[in-house]
């Protein structure tokens, strides 16, 4: 049997603390540091499950050369400090803030072709849900403009969400076309405060060069099936719908329920990715040393 | 009561009236209802994309001028009024409301939902420092008890709006409704209120009147009530009323009357009317701007838009949620489909 590869999570807020519950049922990794800059909730959530700590000290994750891979979860000011660190440490750095320090990857769609790569940057919530069908969409039928727009429980946006909402949106249309492969695109985000809190929709709206729609439905259904591997509650709600060279998908995201309730889909999502993007690299380095 | 003599009123023909024209207000158009407006003495004339900057999409519409060269086609013939837009924190950005400033805007609507007011302060911040009146406005303001509708205008007071709106966005409210809530605002915050209607009840003036009545001191209006749903409170019936009431207000009766008759009536695509789907609406608690997607989604997937707009206001649909019609127009297609087979 193969060794865990070893990893640290740096920020224990909300995505932090719902990172480690992942990373504890994890097969691949295992989770040997919680990096914050307070003793908070998160920390202590997360001594109780027997996890080791650090407050106010990145040195101890750089300097435990056992650690190989670093989440960073705190906020995109913080990442650019930390990505010198981390680069220089040998550390592979998962950013799950809106830095973009590193290239966008979504695991269904580009991890395969980041060979290398020391730094990933997993875009947003909504660009995690949505990529996926562009990219599935324009490999089928030629993307010329894709837009989305992504629903959330009110809930389930915390304070960064909030505080820079234009993020979001400039984000994930960029992700859009560089990933998804859309020559235009657009995104748009909309909070609900409905009770019971909604789990979170997606709508991806393409207008194709090609409008063949048995050949849209199935690279549809072969990415939803592939990103379902690492983000379980991705559902497809609405499957593609062609009106003249329009194609409206609807997709759901269900949260796990590890540590964010399960209409957080769109803070699970993320995580699930940043987990899923790990898992990979650890298995594409144990093949590599088993090989060796 | 001390009831506010002075009425400032806000003409959004050219923004609400956007959704009834499938968002294709022409240069000429523009030109020639800013101008009218502006000669008619209106203090604000609100022009954007129906559902504000950057609101061009598949999701609301795709506009036939961009923001900016509507924008270039107003500025030119408003002499008096001050030039205004609109922005959804979400869909529009701040560049976005950078470029209005620069072709001359002068004051901005940021509006969010009725319980989301902290996604619009960097855009309200910004607005300040762009040295433009910004107004915080709250959707879907039935959908919140009164207290949560003061503590939201509160938050916009607090990042510096310089007046907060209540606005009734499904046409829902009734009077007293109105009221309450109003009243809650106007307790609650320094800055002025204004109301903003839509007629899918007909209390549109009715409701106007209320809000006045409780301190509001800004109103919306259209011509002709070219807006959303069943429209708004009709900017020539307004200025008639508050004449009526006793309160004073920048309008010239005759010359609003003369735009909106001779001027927008000319323009407008169908009567602005109660049909039987904006009716569903204002009763339902719906969102205005649904009422032509919904005819759109109804037709395509063979169902009644009514049993649509019914589901829409259960599942407790937001402003912007527009691609959700077509979600519940699937789901209802889907289940009827079971039933019969």
């Amino acid at each position: 049997m193969t060794e865990k590869v070893k990893v640290a999570v740096i920020g224990p807020g909300n995505i932090g603390t719902d990172l480690m519950y992942k990373l504890l049922r994890s097969k691949q990794l295992e989770l040997v540091l919680l990096a914050g800059v307070e003793e908070s909730e998160g920390i202590l959530r997360a001594r109780a499950l027997g996890v080791q700590t650090v407050i106010g000290d990145l040195r101890p994750v750089l300097e435990d050369a056992s650690i190989r891979i670093v989440f960073d979860a705190s906020s995109a000011k913080a990442h650019l400090r930390h990505a010198r660190k981390l680069e220089a440490a040998g550390k592979v750095a998962i950013d799950l803030t809106p830095a973009a320090v590193g290239p966008y990857v979504v695991p269904s769609v580009n991890l395969g072709s980041l060979h290398g790569a020391k730094n990933f940057n997993m875009v947003t919530c909504g660009g995690q849900a949505t990529v996926p069908i562009v990219y599935a969409i324009n490999r089928a039928a030629g993307a010329r403009y894709a837009e989305m727009v992504s629903a959330i429980a009110s809930k389930s946006a915390g304070p960064g969400t909030r505080n820079n909402i234009d993020e979001f949106t400039r984000t994930t249309a960029r992700a859009l076309s560089v990933l998804g492969g859309a020559k235009r695109s657009k995104a748009i985000i909309v909070l609900n405060p409905a009770e019971p809190p909604m789990i979170m929709t997606n709508t991806v709206y393409v207008e194709v060069d090609r409008p063949d729609e048995a050949a849209i439905r199935s690279s549809v259904e072969q990415i939803v099936a592939e990103v379902q591997q690492y983000v379980p509650g991705y559902r497809l709600r609405v499957p593609p719908q062609l009106e003249g060279n329009k194609v409206t998908t609807i997709v759901e995201v269900e949260g796990a329920g590890d540590f964010l309730p399960k209409y957080s889909g769109n803070l699970d999502i993320i995580t699930a990715a940043a987990v899923g993007v790990a898992e990979k690299l650890a298995a594409g380095w144990s093949r590599k040393e088993a090989t060796a | 009561m001390s009831e506010p003599s002075f009425v400032h009123v806000l003409d959004a023909t050219l923004r609400d009236g956007s959704h009834p024209m499938g968002h294709s207000f022409t240069r000429e158009q523009i030109a020639a209802v800013a101008g009218g407006l502006d000669a008619a003495g209106l203090e604000y004339i609100e022009i954007s994309h129906g559902d504000g900057l950057g609101g061009s999409s598949i999701n609301y519409g795709r506009s036939l001028l961009t923001d900016e060269e509507m924008l270039e086609a107003a500025a030119p013939v408003i002499h008096q009024a001050k030039l205004t837009v609109l922005l959804l924190p979400g869909i529009g950005i701040k560049e976005d409301l950078e470029m209005a400033a620069k072709h001359g805007a002068k004051a901005v609507r940021i509006a969010t939902h009725v319980t989301e007011a902290d996604i619009a302060a960097q855009h309200i911040e910004l607005a300040r420092k762009l040295g433009m009146e910004a107004f915080g406005f709250l959707m879907m303001s039935h959908m919140a008890p009164p207290e949560v509708v003061a503590a939201q205008a509160r938050l916009f007071e607090s990042y510096g709006a310089t007046t907060v709106y209540v606005a009734d966005s499904a046409g829902t409210m009734l009077p007293g409704d109105v009221k309450a809530r109003v009243k809650a605002v106007v307790d609650a915050v320094k800055v002025p209120v204004g109301f903003h209607a839509h007629n899918n009840l007909c209390m549109a003036v009715a409701n106007s009147v209320a809000a006045l009545e409780v301190g509001a001191s800004f109103l919306d209006g259209t011509c002709r009530g070219l807006g959303a749903g069943a429209g708004n409170a009709q900017l020539e019936v307004l200025a008639g009323v508050l004449d009526k009431l006793g309160y004073r207000s920048s309008l010239d009766f005759y010359k609003v009357m003369d735009v909106a008759e001779e001027i927008v009536a000319p323009m407008m695509k169908r009567p602005q009317v109660v049909s039987k789907n904006a009716l569903m609406m204002g009763y339902a608690g719906v969102y205005s701007s649904f009422l032509l997607f919904t005819a759109r989604a109804a037709e395509r997937f063979g169902v009644d838009a009514r049993d649509i707009l019914v589901e829409l206001g259960k599942r407790r649909m937001v402003g912007g949620q527009e691609d959700m019609i077509i979600d519940v127009a699937y789901r209802l297609a889907e289940q009827r489909k079971e039933k019969t087979a």
